[in-house]
């Protein structure tokens, strides 16, 4: 009796020790695969990026790219499941696991790519810091900011990028960080603070949710660069091309002419671009460990590049953000995906 | 021979316990590698380096000088100092307000009786969090802008960037008044300590406070002329968008003090009435008996006890009062949590060296002022005779 109770707690202790470390799956696809649904990282309360609609269903440029992900890998763009998470938890939910991917207005820094252990997918928004103030204030530019007290999120690169300008400029301001948008955007409203700072494809999201969107405006300078983009973690090739090559998919099939509209039609194109892209030519899709389909699903399901962005943020939407950097690089913009080879 | 051995249950107990040691330092161990080994996997900085990186963005409120330049070892400290501080004054003001009220719910004034009693169940079951959001939003709405600012006598103005005030400029008056003023303190102390051994030894009474406020009034003034009459104040005054000079308190700093205060209040003056009530009726008619007045009985016969019982459960909401500090994170009030748990760890990204050095603030912190009041208790308790 007591001689079987010792070799249990032995037998038990020895197990503990001697299984020694082991590691997390870092074969994302057939994780992913085997949980038939991807988890996506969100911001969930950002107009034209990712909120959730008045019919409960997450919509977004930042979401649309996680519906082509499932899309993908699962064959139905349907198939996610979102974690909203503020820019504070946002790193270290991928970090630790907790989803696959984040698609969260997330600005691409060497950091971040480096000792942070991530790694950023593509550029699916260019954006530039810039700043709100009310129109009372008389302020038309930024230079003109001198002693200000600014709102903001914190754990964002903006906090860093206001330092800098601030600093470089030689001129002092007051900082009340937040913890959420909606924080930061009640702040500003009471007058806590003259200047609220922060992406501005944010600004105009944020402006039209203040009570007189027409009393402030976004100021004209643009202090920084903010590449936005999705990010996963470092150590997964395969999951990290997948991703890549989605974004790239959506891209393609904008500057060749596919849409969700006429992408049956296509399947039967002559052009090789194109039927290399919708995987009736070549090994693309087997490349990536996905059906040969794969940027055929994407366009059906969620649409090229174009229709994501005029449905999201572009004249489709409330926030009507002209295309600007986000043009294609044939139109004068930066979006700009290698050839699909 | 074994057996005999596993049967004598001193030698059993010491075996079970033995493997339970080994079984939870074996469990801790492995947690410790295979966190290390995951973290490794995924190519994410370890260590304690990042503390000497510049952390490059800015802080409102800093009691030591900062500027985005320096590093984040000095976001930690920074954010420390700001903790201690919305903690030391937490517990001040609810060491007063608690009190205070403890006594007022047990006035014999039915309307005084049930305010106090309406304020304590009231604040005291409203969540914490709610409350900081609502006292510090009420601040920011009911307050004017800048320009419209409450203005009493140019000298003090109250905002809703925050409530300013005239600094003295640190010169040598302002040290000999300083120092004046601990010299008044240290006075008092030595006068009461000799008033009661008068009264002990030959039983004449000698009433101590007039003669305090009168060192608290006339030492300062001498100190004046002393330190060579030369007082420099910087006046807040409005330049730009914001007032510049004197020293500021923010919106979110009020907040969250009012908020801390008026809720862990309400716990203190809950133990201080269950003290005055454990205290026996007798030793009350006792008092009474002996000719003591009202005022002679609580203050040297029912609070000294009372005391004696209300120092554990106090203890504990003071330790309450500094953890809960962390909700400053809500409103931006740059402590710990909000600037180094917060935009530090999202700056360098790792978590756990960041989140354990925390926690170990937020231990250290409590275990010192445990051990505080732990050796008040000590020394309050009956001596037996």
């Amino acid at each position: 009796m007591i001689y079987s109770k010792l070799a249990k707690i032995s037998l038990a202790t020895i197990a503990v020790l001697g299984l020694g470390a082991t590691s997390l799956n870092a074969d994302t696809l057939s994780e992913v695969q085997k949980q038939g649904f991807v988890k996506c990282g969100v911001d969930g309360g950002l107009p034209g990026f990712s909120e959730v609609g008045s019919d409960g269903v997450y919509k977004g440029i930042d979401v649309d790219l996680c519906r082509a992900v499932a899309a993908a890998t699962l064959g139905d763009a349907k198939k996610v499941k979102y974690v909203a998470l503020n820019a504070k938890e946002r790193l270290t939910a991928l970090q630790s696991g907790e989803i696959d991917m984040l698609s969260r207005n997330t600005t691409w820094t060497e950091t971040r790519d480096t000792s942070l252990g991530l790694k950023f997918a593509g550029v699916n928004y260019y954006d530039g810091q810039g700043f709100m103030v009310t129109k009372k204030l008389g302020v038309k530019s930024a230079k003109e900011l001198d002693g200000a007290s600014i709102c903001l999120q914190t754990g964002t690169t903006t906090e860093l990028n206001v330092a800098d300008y601030f600093r470089t400029n030689k001129m002092k301001y007051k900082l009340v960080s937040y913890d959420t948008n909606d924080q930061v955007l009640k702040g500003y409203e009471s007058g806590r603070c003259d200047v609220l700072t922060s992406d501005q494809s944010q600004l105009y999201g944020l402006r039209i949710k203040l009570e007189k969107p027409n009393d402030s405006i976004v100021l004209p300078e643009v202090i920084s660069k903010e590449p936005l983009g999705p990010v996963v973690r470092q150590g997964d090739d395969k999951w990290f091309n997948i991703v890549r090559w989605t974004y790239n998919a959506m891209l393609t099939a904008e500057e060749t002419g596919v849409t969700s509209a006429n992408v049956d039609a296509m399947l039967k194109t002559t052009n090789p671009d194109i039927k290399r892209l919708l995987g009736v030519e070549g090994q693309m899709g087997e490349n990536l460990g996905l059906k040969k389909d794969f940027a055929y699903t994407i366009i059906k399901q969620v649409g090229n590049y174009g229709e994501s962005f005029e449905r999201t943020v572009g004249m489709g939407s409330p926030l009507k953000i002209a295309r600007g950097y986000n043009a294609l690089w044939n139109a004068g913009g930066l979006q700009y995906a290698p050839p699909f080879r | 021979m074994l057996i005999t051995l596993l049967r004598n249950p001193k030698v059993r107990g010491f075996i079970f316990q033995f493997l339970t040691v080994i079984g939870l330092v074996a469990f801790l161990w492995y947690i410790g590698i295979n966190t290390v080994a995951n973290i490794e996997q995924r190519g994410i900085q370890t260590g304690f380096g990042f503390l000497n990186g510049t952390a490059g963005f800015g802080i409102d409120q800093s009691p030591i000088s900062y500027s985005e330049e320096d590093t984040h070892g000095r976001v930690f400290l920074v954010g420390l100092l700001n903790t201690l501080i919305i903690a030391f004054v937490g517990i001040v003001f609810s060491t007063i307000v608690g009190v205070i009220i403890g006594i007022l719910r047990l006035s014999k004034n039915w309307l005084i009786a049930k305010l106090a009693r309406g304020y304590i169940d009231f604040f005291r079951n409203i969540p914490l969090l709610l409350q900081i959001l609502f006292w510090y939003n009420v601040v920011l709405r009911a307050m004017p802008s800048p320009k419209q600012s409450y203005n009493f006598y140019d000298m003090f103005f109250i905002n809703n960037r925050g409530l300013y005030f005239p600094l003295p400029a640190y010169n040598i008056t302002f040290y000999t008044i300083l120092g004046s003023l601990v010299v008044a303190l240290l006075a008092t102390i030595v006068l009461n300590a000799w008033a009661n051994k008068r009264k002990e030894t030959k039983g004449e009474d000698f009433i101590v406070i007039p003669w305090a406020i009168g060192m608290f009034i006339i030492f300062p003034f001498i100190a004046y002329f002393l330190g060579g009459s030369h007082l420099d104040f910087s006046y807040p005054e409005l330049r730009g968008f914001n007032f510049k000079g004197g020293k500021t308190l923010s919106p979110e700093f009020l907040a969250l003090a009012f908020a801390l205060t008026i809720y862990t209040a309400t716990f203190i003056a809950e133990a201080v009435r269950s003290g005055i009530e454990a205290v026996s009726h007798g030793q009350k008619e006792a008092a009474a008996s002996m000719g003591m007045s009202n005022y002679q009985s609580l203050k040297l016969v029912i609070l000294p006890q009372a005391i004696r019982i209300s120092i554990p459960p106090i203890i504990n909401q003071y330790l309450n009062l500094i953890k809960n500090s962390s909700l400053a994170t809500a409103v931006g009030y740059p402590e710990i949590v909000t600037v180094f748990a917060g935009t530090s760890l999202n700056q360098v990204g790792q978590a756990i060296e960041i989140i354990s050095m925390t926690m170990l603030v937020y231990l250290v912190i409590s275990l010192v002022v445990s051990a505080v009041l732990n050796w008040f208790n000590h020394k309050m308790k009956i001596k037996e005779r």
